[in-house]
């Protein structure tokens, strides 16, 4: 397998792979095309001329709903949730180094969290404030809603790091004289800045994209993935193919991004080796 | 460890704590106690009362709607596993560069960071009554009438599972090959094992925890599944969150409750179950 002649079973997984990323990535390329329908064109093909017609559709208020608000509301909300849980599971990763009383249940909590299925937690939230009488809004409940989704995947990821970390480069830190704080700051988040990052990634996108736990949470004004599903139930024109790709070309931005400093940050590292500890 | 260390150890995870504690631990409580409460056309009242539950488990709807989502997850379940093991033993073991390898897990990887509603969407062009399947197969002459079963249908809710959530099981599976110590492939060569044998009895045992977290994911998402179904079965399909989210609509929540009650635990049933072939902290 690992040597010599490629042999048919290479060649037939390959073939089921190549189909299986067309699988993937064909339909989301076709509303990419269809995106660009003339103004009379429909839902399916033919293409009846190439526009971008249904793009500046899309930016009319009136037409259909509040797109750039909500646009606006994901943006910020996926940035919060993305900085809290790079925050959140770093420092948590810290702590789980240490053997604390309380350890196995939050360990289990964040399972937890992964498993109990979204709309359970939506829906949790979304009685919850109603008991207490408050409204739910998309800053307060669906971020706290979109943190028990991207926290678990940050923990995790986080214990997945610091499981290959090296602990002597703190040792060495800390022999040289450096603080706790100097430590972490020069030493521990360079070296895992590309994790962090994708952390990051995890938050942003996870949140920019969530529907089920923003359902019962996100009170009057609604978020991104919300108001495209409005839509898929009143709009039958091509502005529905302009909005997902628009939608798709964002998350595709920030994921570009994200492998791209990644990529960059281990470039950097090869050919400087380990820069930890020069930082000023 | 001193007690300022302990100190500090608490203040880092407090933050993670403290988001579970308000978001998931308080609102599940709340369903719970709300399931107990009496509801009328206007209002929740709170009491304790059983009626939700005899409700519930007393109709027959339910118990279909549940044997629905079942078998809506045990067909979503063995296809994403077969495609899933595929495309991870591809990549993780007839791919030969680490970079290549790297390269396929993201293009594997980049669509779950994408909007899963689009995702579902821009099946449209392709499943509807003119779209790409229908125009190209009545062209070959294959069938004369579009077929009417492509889009919303049990079939385009399993496709959509399938497009979405195969990649929850590549992952896993595939973090479990590239642990695999590839000196057993050559002792299992050498002993004279053929490639369907060393794939059968070694990696296959040896991928059993990914398989397990692989299965936790897809089986728990499509049980609690909702908007899927609404939107590639156009309403034709039940589901038990799409039950959930009928009685949300109606402000039946204390009915809505005790469903998510119920859910709930047979969710936990199945996990528990599932868990007890895999130790999920040893495999990160």
């Amino acid at each position: 397998m690992q040597h010599g002649k490629r042999g048919p079973a290479f060649w037939f997984l390959g073939a089921f792979f190549c189909l299986f990323v067309l699988f993937l990535y064909g339909p989301t390329l076709t509303i990419l095309i269809l995106s660009f329908q003339g103004p009379s064109g429909g839902l399916t093909f033919p293409m009846n001329g190439v526009s971008v017609h249904w793009f500046k559709n899309l930016f009319e208020k009136q037409m259909v709903g509040d797109f750039a608000g909500s646009l606006q509301r994901s943006m910020i909300l996926g940035a919060a949730t993305m900085v809290v849980t790079v925050i959140a599971s770093f420092s948590a990763g810290l702590a789980f180094r240490n053997r604390f009383r309380g350890s196995g249940v939050i360990f289990y909590l964040a399972i937890a969290s992964l498993i109990v299925p979204s709309i359970l937690i939506s829906l949790g939230i979304g009685l919850l404030f109603r008991v207490l009488g408050w409204d739910p809004t998309w800053y307060t409940s669906a971020f706290g809603a979109h943190l028990t989704w991207t926290l678990p995947f940050g923990l995790l990821i986080m214990f997945a790091v610091f499981n290959r970390f090296d602990r002597r480069y703190e040792e060495a830190a800390r022999d040289l004289g450096a603080t706790s704080w100097q430590t972490i700051r020069h030493v521990v988040v360079p070296i895992l800045l590309p994790s962090l990052i994708g952390v990051g990634l995890f938050g942003f996108t996870l949140s920019y994209d969530e529907f089920a736990r923003s359902l019962y949470t996100a009170g009057t004004f609604n978020t991104l993935p919300l108001e495209i599903y409005g839509m898929t139930t009143n709009v039958t024109t091509p502005v529905l193919y302009a909005l997902g790709t628009v939608t798709t070309g964002v998350s595709f931005a920030v994921i570009a991004i994200a492998l791209l400093s990644v990529t960059w940050l281990r470039r950097r590292r090869a050919r400087h080796g380990s820069d930890a500890g020069k930082a000023t | 460890m001193n007690r300022f260390k302990v100190w500090i150890t608490y203040l880092q995870v407090a933050p993670l704590a403290l988001v579970f504690l308000l978001f998931l631990i308080v609102p599940i409580a709340t369903i719970v106690v709300v399931s107990f409460f009496d509801y009328n056309t206007t209002q929740i009242i709170p009491t304790f009362l059983l009626q939700n539950y005899e409700e519930l488990l007393l109709s027959p709807v339910t118990w279909r709607t549940y044997q629905q989502t079942i078998q809506f997850a045990v067909i979503t379940w063995a296809l994403t596993l077969v495609i899933g093991f595929t495309v991870a033993y591809f990549v993780a073991f007839h791919v030969r560069s680490p970079t290549m390898q790297t390269v396929l897990f993201l293009i594997c990887t980049i669509p779950f960071w994408t909007s899963n509603v689009i995702r579902m969407i821009s099946w449209i062009p392709f499943l509807g009554r003119n779209g790409l399947a229908n125009t190209t197969l009545m062209n070959m002459g294959l069938i004369q009438q579009p077929l009417e079963f492509l889009l919303y249908s049990d079939f385009a809710v399993v496709l959509a599972y399938v497009h979405l959530y195969t990649l929850f099981m590549v992952v896993p599976i595939f973090n479990s090959m590239m642990r695999i110590d590839r000196s057993l492939l050559e002792a299992a060569r050498d002993a004279g094992a053929s490639g369907w044998q060393t794939l059968w009895n070694v990696i296959l045992p040896l991928c059993k925890p990914g398989i397990a977290i692989g299965s936790i994911f897809i089986v728990t998402i499509v049980m609690g599944d909702f908007v899927t179904v609404r939107m590639m079965s156009g309403g034709l399909s039940a589901s038990v969150g799409l039950m959930m989210a009928n009685a949300m609509s109606l402000l039946q929540y204390p009915a809505a409750a005790a469903n998510a009650v119920v859910l709930l635990l047979v969710v936990l049933l199945i996990v528990a179950a599932m868990m007890r072939m895999v130790d999920i902290r040893k495999e990160l």
